[in-house]
C-alpha cells in the first residue's frame, strides 16, 4: 500500500501494524475507563505489547527489501527457526517458574504458615498458577516450538508466513503472562485449567486460529504428498483445543471495562462441559501433542524409522476418537446422570488399549539399537518418558472404574497419578526434545555435557519416585480413613484428622518435587553452556546459512 | 491447496479414498473435529433437556446479591482448588457431610464449584453448621481454632470494603443465560444487598420477599461497613440449604 | 423436555457403540490394507532424511 522508495510496507505488514495500532489504542482507552486495578494493569501491558509489535513491525519494513528471506537456498529448504528458538528459551524459563511455584504450593500444604495470609500468595491463586506454568506455559511453549521445527523439517519447507509464526509465539507467552498474574491479582473464571478471564481467552483464540493457519499453510507447501505422522497429532491437538477452548469459555463479559465474565452453562452442564474440556486438555494437549514430538524425536535421535506406522494410524485415530468420551469419569457418583458416568468410565477402560499400543510403539523403535539407551542419556529420557506414559495410561483407566474412584476421588492419588504422567512423561519427553533440539537450531556439534544430562535424568528421576510414592500412600490413607467406621458403627476420624495424617507425605512430596526443580536447573545450566562454550557445527560454516537475522 | 497426490498405480479402488486423508490437510481437519465433536454432543447434548423434569425440588432460588458478591470472592480466593460441593451418596460422605447433592441444587451456578479435590472438608452442606462468629475467625485465623488445619488465612476480607458497584449488571448478566433474577431483583440489587446484612433496614421486608428465607444480618459481627467477609460469611451460611429435604422425595427422582 | 431427554440418552447408549465399532473397523482395515504398506514405508522414514 503504501510505497516510498526504501521504505515500504506489504500488504500484510500495514494490517498488522495497523491492527497494533488500533487494538493498543483500544487497550489505553479501556485502562482508563475501568475501576479495577489489575484489569487496568493488564489493558497497559497489552497496550505496550501492540506497541512493541508495531515498533517491530514499522522497524523492519524500514531494512527495506534485505528483510525478504528466500523460501530456499541452493535447492534446500531455508528452514525459519527464529520462532522455534523463542519457544524453547521460554519453554525452559517458564518450566523453571512453573516447577518453583509448584514446589512452594507444596510446601504450603505441610507448612501452612508460608501462605503468609495475603491475597496474592495463597494456595488458592498460586496453585492455578503452577498448573498453567506448567501445562500451558512450558508444555505450550514445548509444543509450539516442537511443532514448528517438526512441520518443516517433515514438510521440507520453510515455515509460511513472516510475520505470523512470530505473533504466535509472542502472543502465547503474552496470554501466559496476563493469565497468570491475572490469578495473582484475583482475576479468574474458576474452571479448572480455563482460569483466564474473557479477554485473554478471546485474545487466545486468535492467537490460536493464527497458529493453525501457519502450521496448515507449511503442510500445504509440502514437497513429500503424505503427511507424517506427527503432523496428524500435532493437527488433532490444534483443532480440538481450539473446540475445548470456545465450548469452555463461552462466557459473557459483565462489561468491556471489567475483567469478570459469567459461563453461559450453569451447574451440571457446566460440570460436564468443564470435565469434556478438563480431560481432553489432558487427551490432546498433555497427550496427542506430546505424541508428536515422540513420533518425530525418537525415530530421528535413534536413527531408526518408527517401529511400526501402520500402528501409529490405529493410535491416533483410536487414541483421538475414545479420548473425547471420557470426560465424566471426572464426575462419578455427582449429580451427573448414571448412564453418562458409565459410558465416561467404558471409554476410558478401552483407552488403555491405543495408549499401550502408542507405548509399544514408541518402545519398539529403539528394537535392534537397545545399547544406544546407554551411550545416549537423551535418547533414555525419552525412552523412560514412554515408559510413564505407559504407566500413568494404566492407571488412569483404573482410577475411572467407579469401584476404585469412589476411593481416589477428591484425595492426593489424583495428584500422584497427574505427576506420574506430567513429570514423567510430558517432563521427560519435552527435556528430551529440548536437548535435542538446542544445538540442532544453535548449531553445535554437541551437548555441552552428557554428564550433566545423566544427572538431571536420575536426580529428578528419584524425585519423581519420592513424590509419586509419596501421593499414592496419602492418596490411599485418606480415602480409606474418610470411610472408617469404628466397631459401634461411627465414622472413625475426623476431616482434620485426616489433614494432619497427610503431614509428612506432603513433606516428602515436596521433597521429591524439589530434586525435580533442581534436575531442571542442571538442564538450564547445561543448554545454556551448549549455546555459550560449545563449538559449531563444522558443516554450518558458509554465512548464508548460519547467520539467520532476527525478524 | 494440497499438492496433488501422487500417480495412482492399479485402478482405483474403494481404498484409493483413504490417501485423501494422507494428502488432504483439510479433510485430515475435519475427520478430526467430526470425531472428537461426536464423543462431546452426545454426552452433554443430552444434560440440557436434564435441568427442570429430572428433579422437581422445592426451595431453590437465585442467589442474593449479597450471596452472589460472596460467591465470587469464593471463586477469586480459589477456595475450589481444596473444597468440593459435592456430596457423593456414599455411606461415609453423607454421614459425615448431608444429603448427597442433587443437580437442581447448582442449577443456578455460574461456574459450577463441584471440585476435584478435598483437601479441606465438601462445603456443599456447610451453611448453618458453624456460627458467623466461627466462620469470621477461622477466616481470618484457621488454627486458631482448628491447630491441624492447613488452611490460608484470609484476615483481608474482613478489612476490604465490598465493591457492590457492579452487582446489578452482574446479575443481568447471570438472567441472560437462564438464571430467573426478576427486573425488581435487579432494580433493587444494592438496597437489597445492604439489607441483608441490616435487619433494621427499611427494604429488609421486600428484600425478604423477594428472596424468601433468605438469612438477614450482619455477618461479619461490624455493622459499620459492608465487608468482603459479610459476602463471604452470607454464602458460606447459605450453601446446601435452600433445598427441604423433608419434602424431597428420593424415589422420584431416580434416574 | 423429559421425553427428549430420554431419547437423546437412548440414543447416545446404543448408537454410540455401533458408531465406535464401525470408526474402529475401518481405521484398522485402512492401516493395514496391503496397498498401503509401501506409502506407509516410505512415510516412516520422513523424519530420516537429512536436513
Amino acid at each position: 500500500m503504501a510505497a516510498a522508495q526504501h521504505f515500504s510496507m506489504r500488504g500484510n505488514e500495514t494490517i498488522g501494524a495497523g491492527l497494533c495500532a488500533a487494538f493498543g489504542v483500544l487497550f489505553l482507552i479501556i485502562a482508563g475507563l475501568t475501576d479495577h486495578s489489575g484489569y487496568a494493569f493488564h489493558m497497559v501491558v497489552m497496550a505496550l505489547a501492540s506497541g512493541l509489535g508495531f515498533y517491530a513491525i514499522v522497524n523492519r519494513a524500514a531494512q527495506g527489501e534485505t528483510r525478504h528471506e528466500p523460501l530456499e537456498i541452493n535447492g534446500r529448504p531455508n528452514y525459519n527457526d527464529g520462532p522455534v528458538r523463542f519457544a524453547t528459551i521460554a519453554a525452559m524459563f517458564w518450566g523453571i517458574a512453573g516447577f518453583t511455584v509448584g514446589l512452594l504450593i507444596a510446601l504450603q500444604l505441610a507448612f501452612p504458615a508460608l501462605n503468609f495470609d495475603l491475597p496474592w500468595t495463597n494456595f488458592g491463586r498460586l496453585r492455578p498458577l503452577h498448573t498453567s506454568a506448567v501445562i500451558f506455559a512450558f508444555g505450550g511453549n514445548v509444543l509450539l516450538g516442537t511443532s514448528f521445527y517438526v512441520v518443516q523439517r517433515t514438510c521440507q519447507a520453510r515455515l509460511a508466513g513472516v510475520l505470523s509464526p512470530w505473533f504466535v509465539v509472542l502472543g502465547y507467552n503474552l496470554f501466559i503472562v496476563v493469565a497468570g498474574t491475572g490469578y495473582l491479582l484475583g482475576i479468574t473464571q474458576g474452571k479448572e485449567y480455563a482460569e483466564p478471564e474473557w479477554y485473554a481467552d478471546l485474545f487466545l483464540t486468535v492467537v490460536w486460529v493464527v497458529y493453525l493457519l501457519v502450521f496448515l499453510a507449511t503442510i500445504w507447501r509440502r514437497k513429500e504428498p503424505h503427511i507424517y505422522v506427527a503432523n496428524w497429532f500435532y493437527l488433532g491437538f490444534i483443532v480440538t483445543i481450539a473446540v475445548l477452548h470456545l465450548g469452555n469459555n463461552a462466557t459473557i463479559p459483565i462489561s468491556l471495562t471489567s475483567p469478570k465474565s459469567y459461563i453461559l452453562w450453569s451447574g451440571i452442564q457446566d460440570a460436564m462441559f468443564q470435565w469434556w474440556y478438563g480431560h481432553n486438555a489432558v487427551g490432546f494437549f498433555l497427550t496427542a501433542g506430546f505424541l508428536a514430538i515422540m513420533y518425530y524425536f525418537i525415530p530421528k535421535r535413534a536413527e531408526r524409522p518408527v517401529y511400526s506406522y501402520r500402528l501409529s494410524i490405529i493410535h491416533f485415530w483410536a487414541l483421538i476418537f475414545l479420548y473425547i468420551w471420557a470426560g465424566p469419569h471426572h464426575l462419578h457418583y455427582t449429580a451427573l446422570p448414571d448412564w453418562a458416568q458409565t459410558l465416561g468410565m467404558t471409554f476410558s477402560i478401552m483407552l488403555w488399549m491405543p495408549s499401550w499400543g502408542g507405548m509399544i510403539n514408541g518402545l519398539m523403535t529403539l528394537s535392534g539399537a537397545w545399547d544406544k539407551l546407554r551411550t545416549d542419556p537423551v535418547l533414555r529420557m525419552m525412552v523412560v518418558s514412554v515408559a510413564f506414559y505407559g504407566m500413568s495410561t494404566f492407571e488412569g483407566p483404573l482410577m475411572s472404574i467407579k469401584a476404585v474412584n469412589s476411593l481416589s476421588h477428591y484425595t492426593d492419588w489424583t495428584i500422584g497419578h497427574v505427576h506420574s504422567g506430567a513429570l514423567g512423561w510430558v517432563g521427560y519427553v519435552s527435556f528430551g526434545a529440548i536437548y535435542c533440539l538446542v544445538p540442532w537450531l544453535w548449531k553445535r556439534e554437541r551437548l555441552y555435557s552428557n554428564r550433566l544430562v545423566e544427572w538431571h535424568f536420575w536426580i529428578s528421576t528419584i524425585g519423581i519416585v519420592f513424590y509419586i510414592s509419596a501421593m499414592w500412600v496419602s492418596g490411599i490413607m485418606q480415602g480409606l480413613m474418610w470411610r472408617a467406621y469404628t466397631s459401634l458403627g461411627f465414622l472413625e476420624y475426623s476431616f482434620v484428622e485426616t489433614v494432619a495424617a497427610m503431614h509428612p507425605y506432603y513433606v516428602i512430596r515436596a521433597f521429591g518435587g524439589g530434586l525435580f526443580l533442581l534436575g531442571s536447573l542442571l538442564m538450564a545450566y547445561n543448554l545454556w553452556m551448549t549455546v555459550r562454550a560449545v563449538a559449531p557445527r563444522a558443516e554450518d560454516v558458509p554465512a548464508n546459512l548460519q547467520h539467520v537475522p532476527a525478524e | 491447496m494440497s499438492t496433488s497426490p501422487q500417480a495412482q498405480t492399479g485402478k482405483p479402488s474403494l481404498w484409493a479414498r483413504h490417501k485423501i486423508f494422507e494428502t488432504n490437510s483439510i479433510l485430515l481437519i475435519l475427520g478430526i473435529l467430526i470425531v472428537v465433536s461426536i464423543g462431546g454432543l452426545v454426552e452433554i447434548a443430552p444434560l440440557f433437556y436434564l435441568r427442570s423434569t429430572i428433579e422437581k425440588v422445592e426451595g431453590m432460588r437465585p442467589y442474593t446479591p449479597l450471596e452472589l458478591a460472596g460467591r465470587a470472592i469464593y471463586v477469586r480466593e480459589g477456595c475450589y482448588n481444596c473444597h468440593s460441593q459435592m456430596i457423593r451418596p456414599l455411606r461415609d460422605e453423607i454421614e459425615r457431610y448431608g444429603h448427597f447433592s442433587l443437580a437442581a441444587e447448582s442449577m443456578y451456578d455460574k461456574p459450577f464449584q463441584w471440585g476435584s479435590k478435598r483437601t479441606g472438608p465438601d462445603l456443599a452442606r456447610v451453611g448453618g453448621k458453624y456460627s458467623d462468629a466461627w466462620q469470621l475467625q477461622h477466616l481470618n485465623a484457621p488454627r486458631s481454632l482448628v491447630p491441624q488445619s492447613i488452611m490460608p488465612g484470609y484476615p483481608f476480607l474482613a478489612t476490604t470494603e465490598l465493591d457492590v458497584n457492579r452487582i446489578a449488571q452482574e446479575m443481568r448478566v447471570n438472567r441472560m443465560s437462564g438464571v430467573p433474577y426478576t427486573d425488581e431483583m435487579i432494580a433493587n440489587a444494592v438496597t437489597d444487598l445492604r439489607a441483608q446484612v441490616d435487619p433494621d433496614h427499611p427494604q429488609a421486608d421486600a428484600f425478604q420477599k423477594r428472596y424468601p428465607k433468605a438469612a438477614s444480618r450482619d455477618f461479619d459481627g461490624n455493622p459499620q461497613r459492608i465487608t468482603e467477609a459479610d459476602a463471604m460469611i452470607a454464602y458460606l451460611q447459605m450453601l446446601g440449604t435452600l433445598v427441604d429435604f423433608k419434602k424431597y422425595d428420593n424415589k422420584a427422582n431416580l434416574r | 423436555m423429559a421425553q427428549m431427554y430420554h431419547l437423546l440418552a437412548s440414543i447416545a447408549q446404543s448408537v454410540g457403540v455401533l458408531y465406535f465399532m464401525g470408526m474402529f473397523l475401518a481405521v484398522v482395515a485402512y492401516a493395514l490394507w496391503p496397498r498401503n504398506r509401501e506409502t506407509f514405508d516410505r512415510a516412516a522414514s520422513i523424519p530420516l532424511k537429512d536436513e
